[in-house]
């Protein structure tokens, strides 16, 4: 198990690549999926606000 | 009339299809990378030149095949955008500018950790890594050009005549590695005479490209759906300012 995360001699560079690509899509995946989240709110706001004004 | 039913109802189409696909793509692709990180970190075997430092090359090649593909389906999307004056390319091009640019980010400094134990360097001033840090600044002044438009008609021009101009660098990269006697590499996948590296490890790198591909796809349709919403949300708002100043000059 040692010699699998030594990876030869380079985990000083194996394991950062995987680490900076893992910690980059997973940010775009949240970044991207709560903007998502905070426009539908806006929208579902907005809209409870213009049948409030059509029904009073 | 026509031509304004048009602008609305591919919108709603594609909000529609979108919304269909999503679970599936996103499903497709959580698989393909589980897969592709499998056969990348277990499966494969080290190369009998580089060793483990072979296993870079999985992170590495999709995300700079990301960074180019990326920026030739934005010109694309400008293009249409451009021609047709159709609001959705214009959006889905500004959807998938942040994600370029990441994956331009992840191809540089992935290249940069297999660059110091394979040539001795993090960073050489070479055509191909010069071409592709350029790409990196003209995703970046595309975005900026973007944050400083308001009107979304003229911010949608000008990023689009901005993100065609910058497509030159596209061959620019694609071909320094042949034009210039550089360190990096020349092409050993996208080859006419057929891929150049043993099937050990086109397999893993192909599973991984797919896998990144179909993450770049995903996130573009979220972000697309997310950039129509935003418009509609803008245009509920400035209905319901007009709305209510007409109520405001009623009562008074």
């Amino acid at each position: 198990m040692a010699e699998y995360f030594a990876m030869g001699g380079y985990a000083n560079f194996v394991w950062p690549a995987y680490g900076i690509t893992a910690l980059v899509t997973l940010g775009l995946i949240v970044w991207s999926v709560r903007g998502h989240r905070a426009v539908k709110t806006r929208i579902a706001a907005l809209e409870a606000r213009a049948n409030g004004a059509e029904g009073s | 009339m026509a031509k304004s039913i048009q602008r609305f109802a591919n919108p709603a189409r594609f909000m529609a299809l979108s919304g269909a696909v999503l679970p599936w793509a996103a499903a497709a692709t959580a698989l393909t990378l589980s897969i592709g990180l499998y056969l990348a970190l277990i499966a494969s075997p080290p190369d009998y030149q580089q060793g483990e430092t072979v296993r870079m090359m999985y992170v590495h090649v999709p995300s700079a095949w990301l960074a180019s593909a990326g920026y030739a389906s934005m010109a694309l999307a400008c293009a249409v955008g451009l021609i047709w004056r159709h609001p959705l390319a214009f959006a889905s091009a500004k959807a998938m500018a942040p994600l370029g640019a990441a994956f331009t980010f992840l191809a540089l400094v992935t290249g940069a950790l297999w660059g110091k134990p394979m040539w001795g360097a993090y960073w050489v001033w070479d055509a191909r890594l010069t071409s592709v840090l350029v790409l990196f600044f003209i995703y970046l002044g595309y975005i900026a050009l973007w944050e400083v438009i308001e009107d979304f008609g003229r911010a949608a021009r000008a990023t689009s005549v901005f993100c065609l101009a910058g497509a030159v660098n596209l061959p620019v990269i694609r071909f320094s590695v042949d034009w210039w006697n550089t360190l990096h590499q020349p092409a050993s996948v996208a080859r006419l005479d057929g891929p150049a590296i043993h099937s050990s490890i086109l397999t893993p790198l192909l599973v991984m490209a797919l896998g990144f591909t179909l993450l770049f796809v995903v996130l573009t349709l979220v972000r697309t759906r997310t950039e129509i919403m935003e418009r509609r949300a803008a245009s509920l708002e400035m209905q319901q300012a007009q709305a209510g100043m007409i109520v405001g000059a009623h009562n008074g």
